[in-house]
């Protein structure tokens, strides 16, 4: 098999995921995007794991597992919060960064 | 515990000397001022923690001196005890930390926590009250743990570690009220000072590691013992290391910041001028003296002659010129210091390493004894002043003990037969003249009768005479806040120890004199300065000091060496204790003249004779050294740089402001008149919602919205990816 | 089996396998049902699982389905309930300016194809070979035992804060 044709499918998946933050309004659709970034990583991390025989990625792919559920668990936790506030999680009424 | 054959258990586990201030650092800065339910976990501010652990240490000092003496007796050469961990390392080479415990090692554990111990206690009384209580006591907890840290490094690196510890917590220390700008300013020169001579430090260590492949103390002896070894390379390793000595030890031409240094609290200074901070140094050329005896030896007209010695004997020579001069008590002793040091520098050069250590040892013990009695003094006698011709004069009476002991350490210090001073500094004199130093021998005999001359004007304004200024108004129980006893001097009487509530008489140790936590620690001191010196006496047949420590000179005695120690003569003694009297004589006599009460034709002489008068500048000035650091050296590279740099700051880059602004303004102009007034405001008038619509198209870059965020986010990076792409292809 | 009819297996698998997950990403991040497109995410995450067990690292897939799967997705369907958002289709899901994201994501995806091909061009990964979990284990619990550590503080940090934030006072 040929390494690209994973490395090619992780490029794929990130950019869609990119195009999901970017695009939605929903916090939790954002939430969702950068979750299929994250996997486009780990799919990377272990096709080179397997191209350089060494268990680096491996142990690195499960740390990464590991970070976004942490991640999703704080970051679904700040959306309840902003909805509780703010009856809405639209990410578009989220602009008091404007400058 | 520990098997038959090991050196025994204090020696084992010296370690954990340096070990116990350095977690009582930690405790006293945590817990210094924690309070539960708004009382003090320690009542004493950490006070108490700062002195527990020196006194710990001071214990375990005392055990490890007791088996070292028991390690090498009936052994002719004592192998030193030497453990290490690693502590780090890189590419294979480690950096160790441990002890390397031998007689010289002992010796300044023994006498570095047995002066902090007496120091911090005399601390509890006189810096009762300060705005920085916790923190005094922290910084000279650490300083300790810096020094004994040097002082039983295994390594270099361990060394310098130790080293630099002492170089921050003088900083800290000599700043300590540093709400006065002059002391923050000697604690900001102390600071810079010894970090010129730092860097000779770590230069010295790099180059003696480039060339011996180690950083351990054995090892380097071992390799500058090799006949092997390049001179060269030993004698630029040897420089970059005095040179660190210098700074650190104060030695001329690097000395200019010690008497600055007085500007921290008086044990301060005590600490730092006898067993510590100063001491540094003269310990590094007498931890590494294989390196300094091989490599600062150099032939001049056929006469071998160490760098070193040279450098002591300007010392000893140009600090007791300036002793003469000062009217801070402390400056006097400041300078004393620094030519006492010069004494033990000297000592080592010229071979006499077992005179010069030993010196270290009688050293501290008077000299830490004078600082604390000048400070007994400001403390008691003069309102906080150390200005010997304005607030002091006639206090032997009103604080006899604590002019007991600065007559003994004075003694001491001046070499008066029979005081501990004699026997070290007399045998290193007489080493210069039996090593052919005949020069230097001169130097010594001339800085002893200096040394003599300024200690008597010293006590003569301090102790004897009219009391002026603030002793004129002293009474005992007023520290100074009520100047309005100027009658009461001789009525020391109970109902004026109460005069001041704020300070409720303090434990009373004596009718008239400073409280016992001041007045003990001078005591002891003061029988040490006395007695110390008979652990060495020449005179009468006593070696035992020079049996414990000559292991650890790391070189072997008689040929190929240094020289055999010469013989004890009174003879040879005879010149050192006439010129003692001398000038004890010699200086009585002027100061009775010159600071007496009865008219004298001696009395502003200075003033008279431009001769005499030149000369009485040049040493108040210093011999103009801080004015060629600071107007010749400092402003002629800064000056330079400075007037460089602003030449291009109003040429060049003035110029270019000027230019873009002149353009600017032009730009403004036309795009005013052409653009502004003719095309935007033709467009705008002519179509508002264009003009909205462009100010709309920009603003959402600017939205707050993160998703808008993220995309310029991934896109720049995305560009900047491209970028990099088309740039590598 | 042959190591040449393996490969083609494995081929054909991971052909299939990515199509899937590419169709279900896209859903993800095109589907106007906030639901659906988090069903969707399941299937990328089992595809993801899938791809794993052909690169040999079956630990890592299983910790996938139980981490992802069984917790993250638990996580996200709660979310989505306790937000009201509506199950059925809403019509404002994407903001504004969501035509910006095509742009962006193909611009990175070509940069990345153009990056990836021109590098790694016909690089083969060897036949996989099993990866034991008890050298995966021996790999965490000693070169990687500090990042471990600190992996679960910052978990531990994670339930602390997300218990913080998320409680009613």
């Amino acid at each position: 098999m040929l390494i690209n044709e994973f490395l090619l499918l992780g490029a794929v998946l990130f950019c869609i995921g990119v195009y999901g933050v970017i695009a939605r309004k929903n916090a939790v659709m954002v939430l969702m995007s950068i979750e299929l970034i994250l996997n486009s990583v780990n799919i990377n991390l272990l096709a080179f794991s397997q191209l350089h025989n060494n268990l680096d990625g491996n142990v690195f792919a499960l740390y990464i597992i590991a970070v976004a559920a942490a991640e999703v668990g704080v970051g679904l936790a700040m959306v309840l919060l902003i909805y509780r506030n703010r009856k809405s999680i639209s990410l578009d009424e989220l602009s008091e960064m404007k400058g | 515990m520990l098997a038959a054959e090991s050196a025994g258990w204090f020696l084992e586990h010296a370690w954990l000397i340096p070990l116990i201030p350095g977690i009582a650092f930690v405790v006293i800065i945590l817990f210094g001022k924690f309070e539960i339910n708004g009382k003090r976990v320690l009542p004493l501010a950490g006070a108490e923690v700062g002195v527990a652990s020196m006194v710990a240490g001071l214990v375990l000092a005392i055990g490890t001196a007791y088996q070292w003496i028991h390690h090498v007796r009936g052994v002719a050469e004592a192998e030193p005890v030497i453990k290490s961990w690693t502590w780090w390392q890189i590419r294979g080479v480690p950096f160790g930390l441990g002890e390397h415990i031998d007689g010289l090692a002992v010796m300044l554990l023994l006498l570095v926590t047995f002066i902090s111990t007496l120091v911090q206690i005399y601390s509890l009384e006189y810096v009762r009250g300060d705005r920085r209580y916790t923190h005094f006591f922290a910084a000279i907890t650490l300083f300790s743990a810096g020094m004994l840290t040097m002082v039983l490094a295994e390594n270099m690196v361990q060394l310098i570690l130790g080293w630099e510890i002492m170089g921050l917590c003088s900083f800290l220390l000599i700043g300590h009220w540093w709400e006065e700008r002059a002391n923050s300013e000697a604690a900001l020169k102390a600071f810079l000072t010894v970090r010129v001579g730092d860097v000779g430090l770590m230069v010295g260590t790099a180059i003696m590691f480039g060339a011996s492949g180690t950083f351990t103390i054995s090892g380097l002896h071992a390799w500058a013992n090799d006949p092997a070894t390049s001179h060269t390379v030993l004698l630029w390793a040897a420089v970059a290391l005095f040179i660190a000595c210098i700074g650190k030890s104060g030695q001329f031409p690097l000395h200019t910041w010690l008497p600055d240094a007085m500007a921290g609290p008086t044990p301060v200074s005590s600490l730092l001028h006898s067993s510590t901070m100063v001491v540094a140094g003269v310990f590094l050329v007498a931890r590494l003296y294989p390196v300094f005896h091989a490599g600062l030896m150099i032939n001049v007209a056929g006469q071998h002659f160490n760098l070193i010695a040279v450098i002591g004997g300007i010392t000893i020579l140009i600090a007791a010129g300036l002793a003469f001069v000062q009217n801070d008590i402390k400056k006097v002793l400041a300078y004393s210091t620094v030519s006492q040091l010069g004494y033990m520098m000297m000592g080592l050069g010229v071979g006499a390493w077992v005179p010069a250590v030993f010196h270290i040892f009688t050293h501290a013990f008077f000299k830490c004894c004078l600082f604390l009695c000048a400070g007994s003094v400001a403390h008691t006698g003069s309102h906080h002043s150390f200005d010997m011709k304005k607030d002091m004069g006639g206090l032997a009476r009103k604080m006899p003990i604590t002019f007991v002991a600065w007559i003994l350490s004075t003694a001491a210090l001046c070499g008066v037969p029979f005081f501990s001073g004699f026997f070290s500094k007399d045998e290193i004199i007489d080493s210069a003249g039996h090593f052919h130093y005949g020069v230097f021998m001169i130097v010594g005999l001339i800085g002893a009768f200096m040394t003599t001359a300024y200690m008597t004007r010293a006590t003569y304004l301090t102790f004897f005479g009219e009391p002026r200024g603030a002793a004129a108004h002293f009474v005992h129980g007023d520290h100074g806040h009520e100047p309005a006893h100027a009658d009461a001097h001789d009525s020391h009487d109970a109902h004026d120890a109460h005069a001041e509530p704020v300070h409720a008489a303090p434990l009373s140790f004596a009718k008239t004199d400073s409280p016992g936590l001041i007045v003990v620690p001078l005591m002891i001191l003061g029988f040490l300065a006395v007695v110390s010196g008979y652990l060495n006496a020449a005179p009468f047949k006593i070696h035992m000091f020079e049996r414990w420590i000559e292991s650890s000179i790391g070189l072997p005695i008689g040929e190929g060496g240094i020289p055999e120690p010469a013989a004890f003569e009174w003879v040879k003694a005879l010149p050192s204790i006439l010129l003692v009297l001398a000038g004890f004589l010699v200086s009585l006599a002027l100061c009775k003249q010159v600071f007496g009460t009865a008219a004298s034709r001696w009395k502003g002489l200075t003033k008279r004779n431009p001769v005499l008068g030149a000369g009485h500048r040049f040493l108040v000035n210093k011999y103009y050294l801080d004015d060629l650091y600071e107007k010749v050296i400092v402003y002629g590279i800064a000056h330079p740089i400075a007037a460089a740099a602003y030449w291009t700051n109003q040429h060049v880059l003035d110029g270019i402001v000027n230019a873009f602004g002149i353009g600017g303004r032009k730009t403004g102009e036309w795009v005013y008149k052409n653009i502004d007034q003719r095309l935007v405001d033709g467009v705008v008038n002519g179509s508002g919602t264009v003009a909205r619509g462009a100010g709309g198209a920009l603003q959402p870059v600017q939205s707050g919205k993160v998703s808008l965020y993220g995309a310029l986010l991934f896109g720049s990076a995305a560009v900047g990816a491209l970028v990099l792409v088309l740039v590598n292809s | 089996m042959l190591a040449a009819d393996l490969n083609v297996a494995q081929n054909v698998g991971f052909g299939i396998i990515a199509a899937f997950m590419i169709v279900s990403a896209v859903n993800v991040v095109r589907s106007s049902n906030v639901v659906h497109a988090a069903l969707s995410l399941v299937a990328v995450m089992a595809g993801a699982a899938a791809q794993y067990l052909l690169l040999a690292a079956e630990f890592v897939a299983v910790t996938q389905v139980l981490v992802y799967i069984g917790a993250v997705m638990i996580l996200f369907l709660f979310g989505v309930m306790l937000t009201r958002a509506r199950v059925g289709k809403e019509t404002d899901l994407n903001n504004k300016s969501w035509a910006l994201g095509i742009p962006v994501a193909l611009l990175m995806l070509g940069i990345m194809s153009y990056v990836l091909i021109k590098g790694f061009g016909d690089d083969h990964l060897e036949p996989a070979t099993q990866v034991s979990t008890a050298a995966l284990s021996d790999s965490i619990f000693k070169p990687f035992l500090l990042p471990f550590e600190a992996l679960s503080f910052v978990l531990l940090a994670a339930v602390i804060g997300a218990i913080v934030l998320a409680r009613k006072d």
